[in-house]
């Protein structure tokens, strides 16, 4: 049977969840888990006082209802599954390391900051940072798979690294910062500057902006990489894989910097 | 050599002897299914025996573009050595010299196994620093700038040290014309066993071969008794009606999958009769000092 952790009320303060992850609870009952300190101020916030806890095996963690003030939820998390019926805050998923976290609702900045293995999926929009770095890191995401299907803010996929980002809503300015390397793919509109000074990586785009002039012209795209590419990830979203199998054109870039990246637009 | 009819057909009651391979699978796309094909037949050209060919290797089957990586119409190719180094050294070359220079084609590990054989891993430095690695699905893949688009090839494929080579089958009819039909009744049942290739021309093997030689330099010489050209000079296994004899020669990823092959090659062989085909049937080994597999003629007869 699954742990269910259900919402009592709103929290009166933010909330560190990154103790409640499958590696951390493993036989630990229900009351020590209630004795786990979920606070960020000196007001002290432990879980119980938080959720009604019905204990199960931690293969699967549920929350029953969200608040944007749930921080850190799936924080390093190495296996288990994580769901969360409602909102979360910031730094869904970050450094996720293997398993799957899902949200069912909207989540603010930093989802799957660093992620590095495992699957993140978001059903509602995600804030600026998606995928991003935290201060002093020097990449992002680097492996897994994270699916939005709302929208995303700015800096998505900032300095990553590796793994495959899906985006099925719009997403902000600067989309792909810094890309070290990897795969983004946006299904809706996107903002100012996507792959501002991209090294190497993969982004393609369903309704892209006037490219950057640092990206050049490399012409259509005929080969099967991206055919590949869209079957792998049509159990994912079929709108990637429709995307993937239409025609591509390609542009190489950003040349400001190393410019081997790419953003494929349909062609 | 006593052993069983079948429709007529003599059924020896001797066993084909097998020995313990290296064996590889992988999948060649390509924009339709003759460029494909024909990546694989150069792939697996020159490479029907291991005593002067390195390895040997073949075509398992086409592949329908539903089910290949990347929907375009597919060939699955089997390779078998005798030691992994030797596997690893003809799978880049081969794979380097045949699929990367073939318009069009893509290559895909086509094996689940522990082991690891690198191809793209290799091959990557083809594309002079502006190859691109991408990892998704728990499939690494490189992309190698070529002047036709892109080479797209996995970066390893497995390698399972479960193979068989050396099944085989000796086809005895009366005359040239029998044992030949009879033999490719064989070879287009035995092609339909996935698994499991026939590495010699068209499948079919007529130099036959026993272990060593009179000349130093060799170690095999002609099946002098399966010769019929030989029959009253030599310790002959020939019965006077028979005129011709063919090998088909199976390697497999398998046991089950070698065995499978030559039940398919018997049946059809019996299932044509001794007047249109063959009138008997034997198989190689050398007494059993040769390898660790028997497949015994009566098993899989039908």
């Amino acid at each position: 049977m699954t742990l269910v952790l259900t919402l009592k009320a709103q929290p009166p303060q933010r909330l560190d969840l990154s103790p409640l992850v499958p590696h951390l609870l493993e036989g630990k009952s229900a009351k020590e888990i209630a004795a786990i300190d979920l606070a960020t101020t000196r007001e002290p916030a432990k879980a119980g006082d938080i959720f009604r806890i019905r204990s199960g095996s931690v293969d699967e963690i549920r929350f029953e209802g969200g608040s944007e003030r749930f921080d850190n939820l799936g924080h390093g998390a190495t296996s288990g599954r994580i769901v969360l019926d409602g909102d979360a805050g910031s730094n869904v998923g970050r450094k996720l390391a293997g398993g799957e976290v899902i949200v069912t609702g909207h989540v603010g900045p930093y989802a799957g900051s660093s992620l590095a293995s495992g699957r993140l999926e978001i059903k509602g929009d995600a804030g600026d940072f998606l995928a991003a770095p935290r201060e002093g890191e020097l990449h992002g995401m680097s492996g897994g798979l994270l699916v939005v299907r709302g929208t995303v803010g700015e800096r998505a996929g900032d300095r990553l690294r590796r793994g495959t980002i899906i985006v099925e809503g719009d997403a902000g300015d600067w989309l792909a910062s810094r890309f070290i390397a990897g795969t983004l793919i946006v299904l809706g509109a996107v903002g100012r500057n996507p792959g501002y000074l991209m090294k190497r990586g993969t982004l393609a785009l369903a309704n892209p902006p006037d490219l950057p002039p640092n990206f050049v012209d490399d012409g259509g795209y005929f080969a099967p990489f991206s055919a590949v590419l869209g079957r792998a990830l049509q159990a994912e979203s079929a709108g990637v894989a429709k995307f993937l199998r239409g025609p591509l054109h390609r542009f190489a870039g950003d040349v400001s910097v190393l410019g081997k990246g790419e953003i494929f637009i349909p062609g | 050599m006593p052993g069983i009819t079948r429709n007529g057909v003599r059924i020896d009651d001797s066993f084909a002897e097998a020995f313990p391979m290296r064996g590889t699978a992988i999948l060649i796309t390509g924009p339709n299914r003759k460029w494909a094909r024909q990546a694989a037949v150069t792939l697996t050209g020159f490479a029907t025996s291991v005593i002067g060919c390195g390895v040997e290797a073949g075509i398992d089957g086409e592949i329908d573009p539903r089910d290949t990586p990347d929907g375009r119409p597919g060939v699955r190719v089997l390779i078998f050595a005798m030691s992994s180094t030797e596997l690893q050294n003809q799978l880049t070359n081969r794979v380097g010299q045949c699929v990367l220079t073939s318009p069009g084609s893509a290559c895909f590990g086509d094996l689940v196994a522990p082991d690891q054989l690198k191809v793209g891993e290799l091959l990557r430095y083809f594309g002079d620093g502006w190859q691109i690695s991408k990892k998704f699905g728990g499939r690494h893949f490189w992309r190698i700038p070529v002047m036709d688009g892109e080479f797209l090839v996995e970066a390893t494929t497995g390698m399972t040290k479960a193979a068989v080579g050396g099944g085989n089958l000796l086809i005895c009819g009366a005359d040239y014309e029998s044992t030949l039909r009879a033999a490719e009744a064989a070879v287009e049942a035995m092609n339909k066993v996935k698994g499991a290739i026939l590495p010699f021309p068209g499948g079919i093997v007529r130099s036959g071969s026993k272990v060593g030689s009179r000349y130093k330099v060799l170690h095999a010489s002609t099946n002098d008794a399966f010769c019929p050209t030989l029959r009253g000079q030599v310790a002959t296994a020939l019965d006077d009606d028979l005129g011709c004899v063919l090998e088909i020669v199976i390697d497999g990823l398998t046991e089950a999958a070698v065995a499978d092959s030559m039940r398919a090659g018997l049946a059809a062989i019996v299932k044509l009769g001794p007047k249109r085909g063959a009138r008997r049937v034997s198989a190689g080994n050398y007494g059993g000092k040769l390898g660790p597999f028997h497949f015994h003629l009566k098993e899989l007869a039908p």
